[in-house]
């Protein structure tokens, strides 16, 4: 017989027979939710991934992981427009995650430390692609991680597209721009520079190419009827940043006149401010709200004395002077004349009223078909009318911008890949969004965003030095921790800690958890209390 | 070694000699003697290094002898009456979880009327709560029968009470043959419990037992007061053999040997009962005394053995199971059992009223010629009672009898305490 | 407050754990190998506060005495709950005697302890709010004025839950309970009655009471812990929802009891020899009918608005706010 008195006195923990699992109508299972910042991303990027990785400081695991997707940290981190943070949760609880400034310090400390990516096994696939702007570039990195051998023809004297001859060094420095292409070209890529593309099926036929990737962007500047005596004095926005990159700096008059409302304009003014204009004035049909630049990029012009004048058409421009139509907005915020001129002075006026695709030299390629508007069409695969013939970037109908190209670039390298290997890509599907209310953000921290420094306005407005600085390394570690780690488990052991029958078991640092079902009674105290929202209440199935 | 002493100081040395390791009491006469004295000893290191705790309660105090009991501490209070009762849960729940824990029980009545003095209303309300009871004849006994309780306690993984009259005992001064520690040190084993709370060997002691094994946990403590009854005459033999004097046992013969009408009670009236046997047999009836020791566990058989040849047994017992009679008379009823012995109840003591020997003869002599009510009254005041009633029967308010009582006899200058 | 709260980026000390914090500035829950004193298999409602309280106490008193440790438990739904025959869920030795006599049969281990001078063996006892403030409230008070070697804590859950939802001394006002029902000109408990033992054991100057939540487990375990290394007589009231008896959704049992803590109804606080020396500032106040709302037990408060009594409510949560100055300006971020 037991020692031990009977049935007054029992075993410790002998409660373990019982299995309260039984008891369980709802049960819980981790599921990782998409985050809304990589669904905003247009580059695809995993940015709740790689800022976990940041979190800890392993920032070469975090850099690597943007490098699946994006192979321009470094510039995305200063030029992308991060939509990403415009649906950030944490913007809803203080202000969103500075997303692009850790980014940009994941990048620009990668580029110090030399990280490199190497070329994938090599497949005997051969892959042309015409244009090295951003979505060019990210094919061929995404298509030689794939192993496949590729073969970039330039038109230009230099890489890189408009992230070189567009967008102005002050905002962009070109060591960034070379650091970053540097490392794609050490891939082994084949890059030929001043080879304009004039014949499609030829350059296919000469090289073998089993596909190609066609990346031109949208180079022609629009142009609008004016009437004036001297042309001369009429420049174009795109004419004017390119020259930035030649031996001789453009030469600019005093008095200044940009005319668009979009970020080249914005870029062209700031500009024409650094070449030394004593006055830059903006001039846009419309009003400030309705500007498609960006506030951000507009705010800067201000401040550096970018002068603006709204709701206003140029009709005329003469020696010295422009006359100018006061406009106002219709209901449907179109401008309409008013009838009312005043007239201005301006020594140059510079254009900045959009671009559109070279397509010339595509007119004669057999299924390609290009829209009205100018641009190509493709499929859901990147794929154009012609068989093998993908494009992207600002060729093809979609909002341009360096982040959506270099998304192009990737989504086309994968579909050409598959195309290369017969099969059909279709991208894992995602579960459901990590939206706001999925979180419990009681459990974070209160935590404003940090902020990068800004060069004195001094120098902003007499050079070209870099604007915005970027975050040192402990700042972007505390601006990584904001992150809220939307929908996925960030191993905070809320849930192992909240479980009152012990039922979820710690796998350990790196392997999350597990529900033991056999003790899990549903309560849903885990589901609830995940600051995360990583874990789901679902019907029990018997 | 014999000295004249207060019973309840010889017995709080007898506690000493035992080696107790915790002790938390709460005064109550008339115990406080008792508690009184083992405090100062303990405080003075006369007993090693016992705790000696004033607690807030008599729930309180046994709640405390639990714990240290389940920690395997030798465990010690005293109490009587309403203090036995304001336990009364812990009571239960100590033999529930058979905790070896040794408890005087300084006999008192229990009010309302609220009365200090002796009867044994108090340790009947706990006779079924699973403790040994063992009674005290004299203070001798008292001494010797708590030595004894700890060795048997402890054996048996059972809580004892050795109940002494209240007042006629505890503040008696008598000689007393009190141990030495030698002796006790040989007679009385170091405490090892069954179970214990251990955090190297962790056990849940007071689990919530269903009916599913219920019962059973009810007869396995039955069953540990079957093996009392063999273990109770066995210790008080193993007692004699070192202390070389006889104490405790089931049950104490005084002449019941050819006796035709025997007489039994627990406790000090025994001496008194002896007295009124001797008187009784020199003038010729055949009368003998049984001193129930051991009331709890009841010794059944060896009850009936020594009765059986009787023609009559007269239990005079100070305590009044009311609507019913005699509590004890009815279990040694239980014992004789088919046999043709007649049992008289003779309900006397309550409340600290005097049992003299004439009355005890009085009633011997009426109950062989002319039987007795059952149950008798020792001395009941008809006179007062019967007034009483006639009044309660006239007035819806009558007021309180037990005042009213006091007027009638005459002696509203009873203490109380 | 009684642990620094590290005020780290992402969720600092909020949260269980934090792989960006040091090992030692997790919780003891947070633990891989934690002891669990309180095992799975115990017959506890789904979300029940209660066993997860228990579990949070004993695991940091075992974390903080090496394992030496003996519980003792009155009666009432933790000791039912965790030891029908025949499977008991403790795995420290555990005793239960009696509804109304843990604080002294827990001073009754201690003493043995002593008298065996095996005093690296700690003890602890527990109960619930009844078992507390009403039926074993003599005892406990005696194990207080005697300042017994024992830390004794109280899973306030606000009502007798085992015996199915009665009043206890610790029912909050306007409470509905089985024995104060939501019926007559003042439905629920009737305000201005009950206990505030937390108090009661400060009055008798005991070295530590201190209150403590499920929804704030750094807080409390951190109170634990200062429990232990501290000898005598000890108190710590910890609030546990229980959804039962509360009609709480049980999946809401920690935000219920944060809710509490966030309004100012529940104070946490902590106070030695008798005065209060510390509490834990509230984060983000809320008004008292955020926490009242989630519970049935409050529903006819609600339907229709009984504007007096939410007033009435919001003003003792008002007061605790200022009698334990709950509102500090938290100190600047960083760590
Ligand atoms: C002033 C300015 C500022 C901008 N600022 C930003 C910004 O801050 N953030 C942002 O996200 N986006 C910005 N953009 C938009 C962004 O630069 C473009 O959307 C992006 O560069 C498009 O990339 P792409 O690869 O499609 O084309 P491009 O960058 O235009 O690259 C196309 C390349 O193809 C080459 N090419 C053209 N025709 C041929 C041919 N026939 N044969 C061979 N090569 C050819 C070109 O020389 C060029 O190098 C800005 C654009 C401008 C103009
Ligand atoms: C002396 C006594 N009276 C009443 C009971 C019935 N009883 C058992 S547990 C309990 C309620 C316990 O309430 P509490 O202490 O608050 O603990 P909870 O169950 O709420 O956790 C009651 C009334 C009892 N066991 N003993
Ligand atoms: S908080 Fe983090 S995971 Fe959530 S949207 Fe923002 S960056 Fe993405
Ligand atoms: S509670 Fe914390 S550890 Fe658990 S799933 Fe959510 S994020 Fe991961
Ligand atoms: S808290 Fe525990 S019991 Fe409740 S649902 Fe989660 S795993 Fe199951
Ligand atoms: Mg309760």
């Amino acid at each position: 017989m037991e020692r031990k008195p009977f049935a007054i006195t029992l075993d410790p923990t002998s409660s373990l027979a019982n299995h309260t699992g039984n008891w369980r109508t709802m049960r819980p299972i981790y599921l990782d939710h998409l985050p809304p910042c990589n669904q905003g991303c247009p580059a695809g990027e995993n940015i709740q991934g790689w800022l976990y990785e940041a979190e800890e400081g392993k920032y070469e695991e975090a850099w690597r992981k943007i490098m699946e997707e994006n192979p321009f940290p470094a510039i995305h981190g200063r030029v992308c427009y991060h939509p990403c943070e415009t649906v950030c949760n944490r913007g809803q609880l203080d202000e969103a995650v500075s997303i692009h400034s850790v980014e940009r310090f994941l990048g620009d400390h990668a580029i110090e430390q030399g990280w490199q990516i190497e070329a994938g096994k090599a497949t005997g696939k051969r892959v042309l692609i015409i244009g090295a702007g951003p979505s060019g570039l990210s094919a061929a990195y995404h298509l030689s991680r794939m192993g496949h051998a590729v073969t970039i023809y330039e038109a230009g004297p230099k890489l890189g597209g408009m992230m070189r001859f567009g967008i102005p060094q002050y905002r962009l420095p070109r060591n960034i721009v070379d650091a970053e292409i540097a490392r794609i070209e050490a891939m082994g890529v084949s890059i030929h520079m001043n080879r304009k593309v004039e014949n499609l099926e030829m350059a296919i036929k000469e090289g073998i190419f089993n596909a190609v990737f066609l990346a031109i962007g949208a180079h022609l500047s629009k142009r609008v009827d004016i009437p004036s005596p001297d042309t001369g004095r009429i420049v174009d926005a795109l004419g004017l940043l390119k020259g930035m990159e030649g031996k001789e700096v453009p030469k600019i008059g005093r008095r200044v006149v940009v005319y668009g409302g979009g970020d080249t304009a914005i870029d062209a003014a700031r500009t024409a401010k650094r070449l030394g204009a004593e006055e830059t004035l903006l001039i846009y049909r419309r009003d400030r709200e309705h500007m498609p630049a960006h506030d951000s990029e507009v705010k800067e012009a201000l401040e550096e004395g970018v002068l603006t004048r709204w709701l206003s058409m140029i009709r005329q421009v003469d020696e010295n002077v422009i006359t100018v139509e006061e406009m106002k907005l219709d209901e449907k915020g179109y401008p309409q004349p008013t009838g009312r001129m005043e007239t201005l002075e301006a020594d140059t006026v510079i254009l900045a009223v959009g671009q559109e695709v070279d397509t010339r030299f595509l007119q004669d390629v057999p299924g390609l078909e290009i829209s009205t508007d100018g641009v190509i069409q493709v499929d859901d695969t990147m794929m154009t009318g012609r068989l093998g013939v993908f494009a992207g970037g600002d060729m093809v109908p979609a909002e341009r911008s360096v982040t959506v190209a270099t998304g192009h670039g990737k989504k086309a390298a994968r579909h050409i890949d598959a195309y290369l290997q017969g099969f059909h890509y279709a991208k894992p599907p995602s579960n459901s969004v990590a939206i706001f209310d999925r979180l419990n953000t009681w459990y974070y921290t209160d935590a404003d965003q940090s902020h990068q420094p800004y060069l004195d306005l001094a120098r902003r407005r007499a050079s070209f030095e870099e604007v915005v600085g970027g975050l040192d390394a402990s700042t972007a570690l505390l601006e990584a921790r904001r992150c809220l780690s939307c929908g996925n488990c960030f191993e905070c052991d809320t849930c192992y800690g909240v479980c009152p029958d012990n039922a979820i078991i710690k796998l350990g640092s790196g392997k999350r958890y597990e529900i033991n079902l056999e003790y899990c009674k549903g309560c849903g105290m885990c589901a609830e209390e995940c600051p995360s929202g990583a874990i789901d209440m679902i019907k029990e199935i018997r | 070694m014999k000295q004249q002493i207060e019973g309840s100081q010889a017995v709080a040395q007898a506690v000493a000699l035992c080696r107790p390791e915790v002790m938390a009491c709460y005064p109550i006469s008339p115990q406080t003697h008792i508690v009184e004295t083992l405090s100062r000893k303990v405080k003075a290191g006369e007993v090693g290094n016992c705790q000696f705790l004033n607690v807030e309660s008599e729930f309180g105090a046994l709640s405390v002898l639990i714990g240290a009991s389940a920690m395997g501490a030798r465990s010690y209070t005293a109490t009587t009456s309403q203090g036995l009762l304001f336990m009364a849960e812990a009571v239960y729940n100590a033999a529930g979880l058979g905790l070896p824990i040794v408890m005087t029980i300084a006999n008192r009545a229990i009010g309302a009327p609220i009365n200090i003095w002796n009867d044994h209303s108090d340790s009947m309300a706990m006779r079924d709560a699973g403790w040994l009871q063992l009674f005290a004849e004299d203070n001798q006994e008292a001494v010797d029968l708590h030595i004894q309780a700890f060795r048997l306690a402890e054996e048996l993984s059972c809580p004892v009470m050795v109940c002494m009259d209240g007042y006629i005992l505890t503040h008696a001064f008598e000689e007393v043959d009190l141990p030495t520690q030698e002796q006790v040190d040989e007679f009385l084993p170091p405490f090892e419990p069954v179970q214990v709370l251990d955090p190297q060997d962790p056990v849940s002691i007071g689990a919530m037992v269903g009916p599913e094994a219920f019962t059973e946990v009810r007869y396995l403590a039955h069953h540990k007061h079957l093996q009392a009854l063999e273990a109770i005459p066995r210790i008080s033999q193993a007692f004699q053999d070192i202390f070389q004097r006889s104490s405790g046992g089931l049950l104490k013969l005084y002449h019941t040997d050819e006796a035709e009408t025997l007489l039994l009670a627990l406790g000090s009236v025994n001496g008194t009962i002896k007295d009124a046997v001797d008187d009784l047999r020199a003038k010729g009836w055949r009368v003998g005394a049984i001193q129930l020791c051991s009331y709890r566990p009841f010794p059944l058989h060896a009850l009936r053995h020594v009765v059986h040849n009787a023609k009559r047994v007269i239990v005079i017992e100070k305590d009044l199971a009311v609507g019913n009679g005699g509590i004890v008379s009815s279990e040694v009823k239980l014992a004789l059992q088919g046999l043709p012995t007649l049992v008289d109840t003779v309900i006397a003591g309550l409340g600290g009223r005097p049992i003299s020997k004439a009355a005890v003869i009085d009633t011997v002599k009426a109950a062989c010629l002319e039987g007795l009510e059952e149950p008798h009254f020792l001395d009941l005041n008809w006179v007062a009672i019967n007034r009483e009633l006639t009044r309660q029967a006239e007035q819806r308010r009558s007021g309180p009898t037990p005042e009213n009582l006091l007027r009638e006899v005459g002696s509203a200058d009873w203490k109380t305490g | 407050m009684s642990y620094q709260r590290i005020k780290f980026y992402q969720t600092g000390t909020f949260t269980v754990g934090n792989r960006l914090l040091e090992e030692g500035e997790r919780t003891v829950q947070a633990q891989k190998d934690r002891t669990n004193s309180l095992n799975s298999g115990h017959r506890a409602c789904q979300g029940c506060g209660e066993a997860l309280g228990a579990r949070y106490a004993l695991d940091a008193v075992m974390r903080a005495t090496h394992n030496q440790l003996v519980a003792v438990n009155a009666t009432g739904c933790l000791e039912v709950f965790s030891s029908p025959y025949p499977e008991s869920a403790w795995q420290i030795p555990w005793l239960h005697s009696v509804f109304g006599n843990a604080p002294a049969v827990a001073s009754g281990v201690a003493a043995a302890l002593r008298a065996k001078g095996k005093t690296d063996i700690r003890v602890v006892a527990q109960g619930g709010d009844g078992a507390t403030v009403d039926i074993g409230f003599g005892c406990l008070s005696g194990m207080f004025e005697r300042n017994d070697d024992v830390l004794y804590i109280c899973y306030d859950n606000e009502a007798y839950m085992n015996t199915g939802v009665q009043r206890s001394g610790a029912t909050p006002a306007r409470a509905w309970t089985n024995t104060t029902q939501a019926v007559g000109t003042e439905p629920g408990n009737p305000m201005n009655v009950g206990k505030n033992l937390p108090r009661i054991a400060m009055a008798h100057g005991i070295p530590l009471v201190a209150t403590a939540s499920v929804a704030d487990l750094h807080d409390l375990e951190t109170k634990v812990t200062k429990a232990m290394s501290i000898r005598g007589a000890r108190y710590i009231h910890i609030h546990v929802p229980c959804p039962l008896g509360w009609k709480s959704d049980p999946a809401e049992t920690i935000k219920v009891a944060r809710l509490a803590v966030e309004s100012g109804l529940f104070p946490l606080f902590e106070a030695e020899g008798g005065v209060v020396t510390d509490r834990t500032p509230i984060r983000k106040q809320v008004p008292v009918e955020q926490y009242l709302v989630l519970q049935g037990r409050f529903e006819h408060l609600f339907s229709p608005r009984d504007e007096q009594a939410l007033a009435a409510i919001q003003a003792m949560a008002d007061r605790n706010i200022h009698l334990y100055a709950l509102l500090p300006t938290e100190p600047a971020m960083g760590t």
